[in-house]
């Protein structure tokens, strides 16, 4: 399987084809077009990118009072800097006040790997699970990216939607069914299962496959929506297979692992359980790639999770 | 249309409830809802074109209270327009209340949630661009307090409203030089705050924010130029209307015992004593 695009980029071509049939979509940037791969939707649709500065608080706060005028508003910012300089916009102005806003945080995790951890956004799933009212969406490639953003624009309550920058390997067939919401299975297995969210669902793809080799069977899912969380889909699961990993580009505090653990021990299902993510301590500097293997979200570092939690 | 003798009344009788719903409470921001409640008089009875039976409406103008925590000068004015009965108000920070401390959409008339400070002036910015956009004649108000100017997403908002010259955005701002603290130049000094409004690109005009016909003059103005978004700097004294309340920090959010109840009563009955026998001039 080759790299197809950057969830990011088909996020800009699918609003583009969007935009360009309902001029009630507005997409608000921080002088982040270029980054958010909008460039082209600013000269083609001027009057729809609204551009606020380097302003994030400004940026949620406007795109609220656009969105209660009836516009079906992204507001697009590097998600270090949406989801920490305008939390309380985001509280506030958005979910609180319900103002269905479309949040895009774009690259997101240690996307910007050697900019450092001011760059980084490994806070924000923690951040918006505690703020009622911010449904959360990751998508893993770029199936799922396209179906999401289609998806968002109608969505009635205020979205968080998380891009990576990477080129991502396809992993779904084009007629697979996205719902906000329903996690989807990549590939059945059962022994063991990966549940994934975004851009580490791919290294667990090459990982449940290099351990199909070795006998073990691997069920994986892409668990694109963080809220609210398929918990059938994760406790079924959880009976169905031996071990449960949950793998994301996020602390492993207040992410997709520990929503996932509380689901399972209030359900008295109890498994041998790793969550796998940025630990509690300063980020290893390097390039994204560097620093998801350095905490073993790769394809070999899965592997070896995967091998010590069966064995535990 | 009201005249300038009946709003005067009108501000009598709004001040007489905004401290019986807050003794009701037992909370409340009484100096900062006395200070504000002319400008929210003259906006809903002479100006706004806002009321029940339009507020669903994408024609209607939009009013949102950045300095939140007035809220009672809000409800008050709200409820003499219909958008709900005194009882409903009554049940004012009771538990399951929708009539919370601060406005929240809950409540039939609000346009936006606020309370923690700084956040009005981006969401009238993004309401004002989209009447712009849709070819809409609304208005967008919004009401700062001098306090939180502080905050500095104001002036990131300020920036925007100038850029997209929302000429179809008013800000208003209750100057009654007052925080929680003390006063405002002392705490943390504003001044000289025409000039910064100026700078930013507002077309700034200053009035007596306690004066209603002063307020209904500047606001018949209104846009003061085209393309820019205008500002109204009000000048209005904290506690205004009963006189051991005004410009007193300790006021910011005291409620009053029966004894000052009592007291404010009279004072607010002498003014409606004294304005009923005034001759009624129209400017």
């Amino acid at each position: 399987m080759k790299p197809a695009k950057a969830n990011l980029e088909v996020f800009a071509e699918t609003l583009l084809e969007l935009a360009q049939r309902d001029k009630n979509i507005l997409v608000l940037t921080t002088d982040s077009r270029g980054s958010a791969k909008l460039t082209r939707l600013g000269e083609l649709l001027p009057d729809q990118l609204i551009e606020v500065g380097i302003a994030e608080q400004n940026l949620v706060g406007i795109a609220a009072g656009l969105a209660s005028a009836g516009k079906k508003v992204f507001a697009v910012s590097p998600a270090c800097f949406l989801t920490a300089r305008a939390v309380e916009q985001i509280k506030n102005d958005v979910a609180y006040s319900d103002h269905p806003v479309k949040l895009v945080g774009i690259s997101a995790g240690v996307s910007y790997g050697a900019l450092g951890s001011t760059h980084h956004s490994l806070h924000d799933f923690a951040v918006l699970r505690a703020i009622h009212n911010v449904d959360i969406v990751t998508p893993a490639d770029n199936f799922e990216t396209q179906a999401a953003v289609r998806a968002a624009v109608c969505h009635p309550r205020p979205l968080y939607l998380r891009f990576g920058k990477r080129p991502m390997l396809d992993l779904h067939d084009p007629d697979s069914r996205f719902r906000v919401g329903e996690g989807i299975t990549v590939r059945e297995g059962t022994d063991l299962t990966f549940i994934a969210i975004g851009e580490t669902v791919s290294p667990a793809l090459s990982a449940a496959t290099e351990l199909e080799t070795r006998g073990i069977s691997c069920r994986l899912i892409s668990m694109h929506t963080l809220r609210p969380l398929d918990e059938e889909c994760l406790c079924k699961a959880a009976c169905e297979t031996r071990a449960l990993i949950t793998v994301e580009e996020h602390s492993v505090h207040g992410g997709l692992g520990e929503a996932c653990a509380a689901v399972l021990m209030q359900r008295r299902l109890c498994l041998p359980f790793r969550v796998v993510g940025i630990p509690d301590e300063p980020t290893v500097t390097g390039s994204q790639l560097e620093i998801l293997a350095h905490y073993g979200i790769s394809a070999e570092g899965l592997v070896d999770i995967a091998l010590r939690t069966l064995a535990s | 249309m009201l005249s300038d003798h009946a709003l005067r009344l009108k501000s009598i009788e709004y001040r007489r409830k905004i401290l019986t719903v807050i003794r009701s409470a037992q909370a409340g921001h009484t100096g900062g809802s006395l200070s504000c409640v002319d400008i929210l008089n003259v906006l809903y009875n002479a100006v706004m074109n806002v009321g029940p039976e339009n507020f669903g409406s994408p024609d209607r103008d939009r009013y949102v209270q950045s300095k939140g925590h007035s809220v009672e000068a809000l409800y008050v004015v709200l409820a003499d327009k219909g958008f709900f009965s005194q009882e409903e108000l009554e049940t004012l920070s009771k538990y399951r209340s929708h009539f919370v401390g601060h406005p929240t959409r809950k409540v039939p008339g609000i346009e936006h949630n606020t309370g923690a400070l700084g956040h009005g002036l981006s969401f009238a910015v993004g309401q004002a661009l989209a009447g712009k956009k849709d070819g809409r004649t609304y208005k967008v108000y919004v009401l700062l307090g001098d306090g939180e100017l502080a905050e500095g997403s104001n002036w990131e908002a300020s920036i925007s409203a100038v850029n997209y010259g929302l000429d179809n955005l008013v800000v208003l701002v209750d100057r009654n030089g007052f925080q929680i603290t003390g006063p405002t130049e002392r705490v943390y000094p504003l001044e000289p705050l025409e000039d910064k409004f100026r700078a930013f690109g507002y077309a700034v005009r200053t009035v007596d924010g306690n004066n209603v016909a002063d307020l209904r003059g500047a606001l018949r103005q209104i846009p003061f130029e085209k393309e820019r978004p205008s500002l109204i700097l009000a000048r209005t004294t904290k506690g205004k209307g009963i006189s051991f309340m005004e410009n007193m920090a300790a006021w910011h959010h005291r409620v009053p015992n029966d004894h000052e109840y009592s007291l404010a009563m009279r004072e607010l009955e002498c003014a409606e004593i004294q304005l009923k026998g005034e001759p009624q001039v129209e400017r």
